[in-house]
């Protein structure tokens, strides 16, 4: 519904063209303030924690004012290319980094932030070293890392690990043994939201990892040929398909979406043992799962290694941070005061608490004591471990890969999951696509 | 159109008529003209929504005809199409006979039957949704194992669930075309065929049914038409899943251009369904027969 027959008849009654404009989800440069506008993920908690960095940079600034709107996650990755492409882009870019963040690179919509970063060590200082990988495009910065750091990790259910009588597993061939002793008691070993298709995808992420090393996705980031048929990602992909023959996923995975949240509520009403997923699903089971956070049911581990493979142990993947991008095609002034939010109105005191009461670990340095202090801080001392002390932090996937292999990549590891094409199909299937 | 008795209307002077028609025009051109021929053109072009467009002569037709996904979701889309019809119709012609009778209740049960059509479809997908869980849904709350299906996670059962959702929606609109085309039959036909001792079933078939031709033809043009748009209830219910088995074309499209930043080949498939909705919408006025427009009433 573009243009209704309500918003024609709210523009004829003289309604402000700024609340017209908002009602269709376009903001253009609206009020009479600076027109500095930015976008990001509703949601809470996090909505809340970057509604009020804002706010706070706003009650600081009387002349710089930022206008936020906020849009859903789906529903924003479909706006935000939409609104670039058609050069009404909001100044300040709220990402993920990655191969989406060199599409807009590629077609000059974001601002090279190199040098701006140069003249403002501080800022740069400041930032978990591992988070500029993603913003960066061919050795250029074009992008401020914000927010918190989102390793995938693999939480289980203590209580039904108790009940059964066993123990986390060390190694894949651990859970492959355990698959058979939680589906005798009736319990599912991992919950798995499989509709949504970037949580099969997480599982992909470190078995190729763990078998291959992480040179193993690397190769098809850089394009290199067959890179999807090597040895080690048919062992990594006939494992996945293993797992699901056991009956490792919960019965009917693939119509649980992670949106809703079924997938984590499955794990914490003890329904499924295990469940693989980022670090903000410790929040999402702590604000919903009642008792169970609290009382020390959750556990958590980083993904235990497999037998005879040559990743790291210790390596991790997910998101390494959220991104702020620049429009270039905002004003010098909107430019400005976007600059100025990112030296000083992105993780202050008062947001970096706020993510961590919210259990989630930001992006800057040297909050050890702040998460020691925390009521989450044993998770959040897990997470920062992960996070700093990982050789390789690879991105995920979806993120990595640029839109048009990622969308392919997402479709073809339903079917994987689905079991109806086999390994070598999915292969060949990816080769086709991230060849070039 | 002549006005009835033959002579020009008074009040309008026939210069100013056309005009008229001109707000209409500018919507029609604005809404649907222009951005027909934007898609047209784009569709030969390779554009990832953001950067700059490139003209890329037939390489996006070649992209989408070649690919073996293109023959699936045409196959699921008149697969939809063609069960949802074929589970509609005959509900909704029973349907709205039964609303054309005369007693009270039956306007109050037509009121409750019209409600599914004042929602939207996004509300429905997401109800059904819920509804279908199968560890947290109507079969697991209730405990009855026959309902915790993996419903939306089966091939078979996913499009059988996408047919009777839409089915849903849709039957309460049909049914009320029906009950409006039945309560056109002159009463003196089933006066006489009670004369010569047909029961209620005999003047089912032998009256309603034929008398109500046009009415299904108008009914299916919509029905077929409007399957081609099913979009935001398959989205929200299955995103097309599992796999691809309810990936019809709509879908198809919205996937590759938003998701795969490939607006030339789904601007391509764009056009596709636009030819494919005329083709229909055509042949089923073909079928209408040329009497089509004539009307069917006593002494009219």
């Amino acid at each position: 519904m573009a243009l209704s027959r309500r918003t024609l008849l709210g523009l004829a009654a003289g309604v402000p063209a700024s609340a017209a404009l908002a009602a269709c989800g376009s903001p253009g440069p609206g009020k009479s303030g600076s027109g500095t506008t930015y976008w990001y993920l509703n949601g809470q908690p996090q909505e809340g924690v970057r509604a009020g960095a804002v706010e706070a940079f706003n009650k600081a600034h009387s002349k710089e004012q930022i206008e936020d709107f906020t849009f859903q996650n789906d529903a924003y990755k479909t706006k935000i290319k939409t609104a670039i492409g058609a050069g009404k882009a909001p100044t300040l870019i709220w990402g993920w980094g990655g191969g989406t963040l060199r599409t807009y690179v590629k077609a000059g919509q974001v601002e090279d932030l190199t040098s701006w970063f140069g003249e403002h060590p501080e800022v740069k200082k400041r930032l978990l070293p591992s988070s500029f990988a993603a913003a960066t495009v061919d050795g250029k910065i074009y992008a401020m890392p914000c927010e918190t750091v989102q390793p995938i990790i693999l939480y289980y259910n203590r209580k039904v690990f108790e009940q059964v009588g066993v123990r986390p597993p060390k190694s894949w061939d651990d859970i492959m043994a355990l698959v058979p002793k939680f589906n005798a008691k009736g319990i599912a070993p991992f919950s798995l939201g499989g509709q949504s298709q970037w949580t099969n995808m997480m599982w992909l992420e470190f078995l190729f990892d763990r078998i291959g090393g992480p040179e193993l996705f690397q190769a098809v980031i850089e394009g290199e040929k067959n890179a999807w048929s090597h040895p080690d990602a048919i062992t990594a992909l006939t494992k996945v398909q293993e797992l699901v023959r056991a009956h490792g996923f919960i019965k009917g995975f693939s119509s649980i979406t992670a949106d809703s949240n079924a997938d984590q509520a499955l794990l914490y009403t003890g329904r499924a043992a295990m469940m693989l997923h980022g670090a903000w699903s410790y929040g999402i089971q702590q604000a919903r799962g009642g008792d169970f956070v609290p009382s020390g049911a959750l556990g958590y581990m980083n993904f235990p290694p497999v037998e005879g493979g040559k990743g790291d142990p210790g390596n991790t993947v997910g998101n390494p941070a959220q991104y702020l991008s620049i429009s270039s095609k905002a004003g010098a002034k909107q430019k400005k005061v976007a600059k100025d939010y990112l030296a000083t109105g992105v993780l202050q005191d008062a947001e970096v608490k706020r993510w961590i009461d919210n259990g989630s670990v930001p992006i800057r340095l040297g909050t050890e004591k702040l998460l020691a202090a925390s009521k989450s801080a044993d998770f959040l001392q897990f997470t920062y471990d992960i996070a700093t002390k990982a050789k390789v932090f690879g991105q995920s996937w979806d993120q990595a890969l640029t839109p048009t292999p990622a969308a392919a990549m997402l479709d073809n590891i339903v079917k994987l999951f689905q079991l109806s094409i086999s390994p070598k199909q999915f292969a060949s299937n990816l080769n086709a696509v991230t060849g070039t | 159109m002549r006005s009835p008795a033959g002579r020009p209307p008074r009040r309008a002077p026939r210069s100013i008529l056309p005009w008229l028609a001109v707000p209409a025009l500018v919507v029609f051109v604005g809404f649907a003209v222009i951005p027909l021929v934007g898609v047209f053109a784009l569709s030969f072009t390779t554009w990832d929504g953001i950067g700059a467009i490139h003209l890329s002569g037939t390489a996006s037709w070649r992209a989408v005809l070649t690919d073996p996904g293109l023959p699936h979701a045409l196959r699921v889309t008149f697969l939809v199409m063609a069960v949802s019809w074929a589970v509609q119709t005959p509900l909704s012609i029973l349907l709205g006979t039964f609303m054309a009778g005369r007693q009270r209740y039956r306007a109050v049960l037509g009121v409750v039957y019209f409600i599914p059509l004042m929602l939207s479809s996004a509300a429905i997908a997401l109800a059904y949704k819920a509804l279908l869980d199968p560890n947290f849904g109507l079969g697991a709350g209730l405990r009855i194992e026959v309902l915790s299906q993996d419903w939306l996670g089966r091939p078979g059962l996913a499009f059988g669930l996408v047919v009777f959702v839409v089915s849903w929606q849709f039957i309460p609109f049909h049914s009320l075309i029906y009950q409006g085309g039945v309560q056109q039959i002159p009463k003196s036909l089933y006066e006489a065929a009670q004369l010569d001792g047909a029961g209620r079933i005999r003047q089912f078939f032998g009256i309603t049914l034929p008398q109500l031709k046009y009415t299904v033809i108008t009914s299916s043009t919509l029905m077929v038409v409007g399957s081609l748009t099913f979009f935001d209830l398959i989205f929200i219910l299955t995103e097309g899943g599992p796999g691809d088995a309810t990936r019809v074309l709509a879908l198809d499209m919205y996937k590759r251009g938003f998701r795969a930043s490939l607006m030339g080949p789904a601007s391509a498939i764009a056009v596709i369904l636009v030819l494919v909705g005329l083709a229909l919408a055509l042949l089923l006025r073909r079928l209408g027969g040329r009497d089509a427009g004539a009307s069917q009433l006593e002494g009219a």
